[in-house]
């Protein structure tokens, strides 16, 4: 232990993170306050950790508008009948009981000078840090004939709850040997592997009650995470079943219609029963007004998660652009540990350890054949580094493939109960 | 041979994703099917006694473990006699509890469906991750002056957040196994029987791959203290 404490003592994260907390403990005499946007993956762990960890020292505000957050991670699963919808719920009532004080409501905007966050609902909250965990919005008119306001006909479900449910709606609702088509997003979005996940959960209960319908993916990509091990899966469950359109046969070139369902692909029009328009994405907005984004992302110094743009707010999960790192909720739970660590040192002088993160992405194909893909990342003075990664590979046995299956269930218990107590 | 397979499977299910044979316990279905025994049995870190015994750490280990619970003189005596739990002597007795230890104070009448034990015995297995160790890290030793290392607990309280992730605090398990609790020395083994790829699971060869020694100790420290 000696040696490694030794060797980190002396950086500079750990310098300015002590030097820095007497002067905000002496600037306001009172207990510091951290205040964090988004309860979900990066904002929920970030407020419980620092609440637990601080012991009562640090006052944590969590902002968040929806009373149920639904997991987008799972919620192919319930797509697929795997999950119910109560499943992928959660609420906030535990992280209230630790010592969060939860906010139901919509930030609006942010005054760095000030040092406030204003409320949908009438008046602001001040912050000594600011941590900014909003997930994604949509970049508008980035699939032809597609916008918000299109949403109920032809839903997006990348953001969890009444779009899922709507989604799964109407895939039941299919005609037998309908047509379920997907506008899969350009990189970079959240979950890679997602709508390639989703595509596996409706080939698998299109296979089991409408098996002459068929599955169509324009992908403006010219390939896809865990491709080889997608395609292995489609051919050995749905074959016959997916058409992937992919760049080189104009994926990319798309346009939908609502109004008609229809969707043309380099220049083919086709009538389709659910269109699954997933845009192309970027930070959730409440980062823009922060002032913090530069183009879609908001970029972050990798040590410690904090904005390139002002050094007292943080940006996690999908919505910063830190470097090597998928946006996952896996990625977002990591990056926010590393940040509460260095936001607490900050406000309390506790000591500030080396960041280190990792990712593990599960996905599942089709009953019991789950695949991963995995890797460990540390940080730079450019951006998240990846340092050494794995994948699950092809031809593995079924017994590797439901063992892989079972560790993400595992995962999703750990996970959610590291998120919200 | 089916008994021969699930020996091979529930250690598997614990420490790797390698190929295995077929048949394996499911651990997820395991949970429903302890329902059955959790009015006298209770599992996890939270477990206490009731009518009958926790059931942490009874894989590999010796029968009647559990210092202040009044096992019968049956059990005792088998006990006595070597009788250790193991995915095929505990096959055989939930079948038959009675059939097999006569005079248990065990009043259940058995699991006739060998499925419904094979599941319950991966399902038990996950909450055996400690007193299985060494019979899964037979053969592979880490040198005394690191076993010896003084784990910071401090340190390992914040690398364990990266371990939090998946394995959950309060020894719950849905699929990836309870790591609390542990004895430095086993916790220490099997961190580094993953580092050097002696343990297959490639989540964990990836994790423990980056841990300095001291690290895996800190870990090691902060776990083990978690129970108590
Ligand atoms: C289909 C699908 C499958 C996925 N599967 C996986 C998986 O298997 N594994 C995995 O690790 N990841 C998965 N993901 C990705 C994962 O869900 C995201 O990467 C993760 O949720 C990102 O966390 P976050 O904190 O950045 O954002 P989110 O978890 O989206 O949280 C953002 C929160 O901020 C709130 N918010 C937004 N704006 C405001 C505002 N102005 N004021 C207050 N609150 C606001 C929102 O209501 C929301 O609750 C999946 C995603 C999808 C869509």
């Amino acid at each position: 232990m000696t040696m490694n404490r030794r060797g980190f003592l002396g950086t500079s994260a750990f310098a300015v993170a002590t030097l820095a907390a007497p002067m905000v403990n002496a600037d306001s005499h009172k207990k510091p306050r951290v205040v964090v946007i988004g309860g979900g993956a990066g904002g929920a762990t970030a407020a419980r950790y620092i609440a637990k960890d601080s012991k009562g020292a640090v006052d944590v505000t969590l902002i968040e508008p929806t009373r149920t957050y639904y997991t987008c991670f799972f919620s192919n699963l319930y797509i697929g009948g795997f999950k119910t919808i109560d499943e992928i719920g959660h609420t906030y009532g535990k992280l209230a009981g630790s010592g969060v004080n939860v906010v139901h409501d919509w930030a609006i905007g942010v005054d760095r000078d000030a040092k406030t966050v204003s409320l949908a609902g009438g008046g602001s909250v001040p912050y000594d840090k600011l941590i900014l965990s909003p997930g994604i919005d949509f970049v508008d008119g980035s699939v032809p004939g597609w916008d918000i306001s299109s949403q109920n006909a032809m839903p997006h479900a990348y953001k969890a709850g009444s779009q899922t449910e709507l989604l799964k709606a109407q895939l039941l609702a299919m005609p037998e040997g309908g047509v379920y088509a997907m506008i899969a997003p350009p990189n970079p979005y959240r979950c890679p592997p997602g709508p390639y996940e989703r595509i596996s959960m409706v080939a698998h209960y299109l296979k089991a009650n409408n098996p002459t319908a068929k599955i169509i993916i324009a992908d403006p990509k010219p390939k896809f995470s865990k491709m080889a091990l997608f395609q292995e899966g489609w051919a050995d469950h749905y074959d016959g079943m997916i058409d992937w359109i992919g760049e080189e046969f104009g994926g990319g070139n798309v346009s939908v219609d609502p109004h008609a369902m229809s969707v043309t692909i380099d220049g083919e029009e086709t009538k389709v029963d659910v269109c699954n328009v997933i845009p192309a994405m970027k930070a959730g907005r409440i980062a823009d007004l922060a002032g913090v984004t530069d183009g879609n992302w908001a970029p972050v110094n990798a040590k410690d998660m904090s904005s390139k743009a002002d050094p007292d707010i943080h940006v996690l999960g999908d919505s910063s652009k830190q470097g090597d790192m998928p946006k996952s909720g896996f990625s977002a739970n990591s990056q926010a540990k590393v940040c509460a660590n260095a936001v607490r040192g900050a406000l309390t002088g506790s000591k500030v350890f080396p960041a280190k993160f990792s990712n593990t992405c599960w996905s599942l194909i089709d009953t019991n054949d789950g695949v991963k893909v995995g890797a460990t990342y540390e940080a730079t003075p450019e951006k998240i580094a990846k340092i050494d990664g794995f994948i699950s590979k092809t031809g593995e046995t079924a017994d590797v493939r439901k063992t892989t299956y079972e560790e993400s269930e595992g995962w999703y218990s750990g996970i959610t109960a590291d998120m919200f107590g | 041979m089916r008994n021969l397979t699930l020996v091979l499977n529930v250690c598997v299910f614990l420490v790797s994703s390698g190929a295995v044979a077929n048949n394996s316990g499911d651990a997820i279905r395991g949970k429903q099917v302890f329902k059955k025994c959790a009015s006298c049995h209770m599992v996890g870190t939270e477990a206490r006694k009731r009518v009958g015994p926790p059931l942490n750490n009874i894989m590999s280990a010796r029968a009647g473990g559990m210092a202040d619970f009044k096992y019968s003189k049956a059990l005792r005596k088998a006990a006595h006699e070597d009788l250790h739990w193991t995915p095929e002597t505990l096959d055989v007795f939930l079948e038959d509890p009675r059939g097999y230890l006569p005079k248990t104070k065990m009043s259940f009448r058995g699991l006739k469906n060998a499925n419904d034990r094979a599941d319950i015995i991966a399902y038990l297995a996950t909450f055996s991750g400690a007193s299985m160790a060494a019979k899964i890290d037979e053969g592979f030793t880490v040198p005394s002056k690191i076993l010896g290392i003084e784990g910071d607990m401090e340190y390992g309280e914040y690398l364990s957040s990266e371990c939090t992730t998946c394995h959950q605090v309060d020894g719950d398990n849905d699929g990836i196994p309870a790591i609390i609790g542990w004895e430095t020395k086993d916790f220490v083994t099997a961190m580094h029987a993953y580092r050097e790829k002696h343990r297959q699971n490639p989540v964990m060869q990836m994790i423990s791959g980056r841990l300095s020694n001291d690290e895996i100790a800190a870990l090691a420290a902060y776990f083990e203290n978690i129970n108590n």
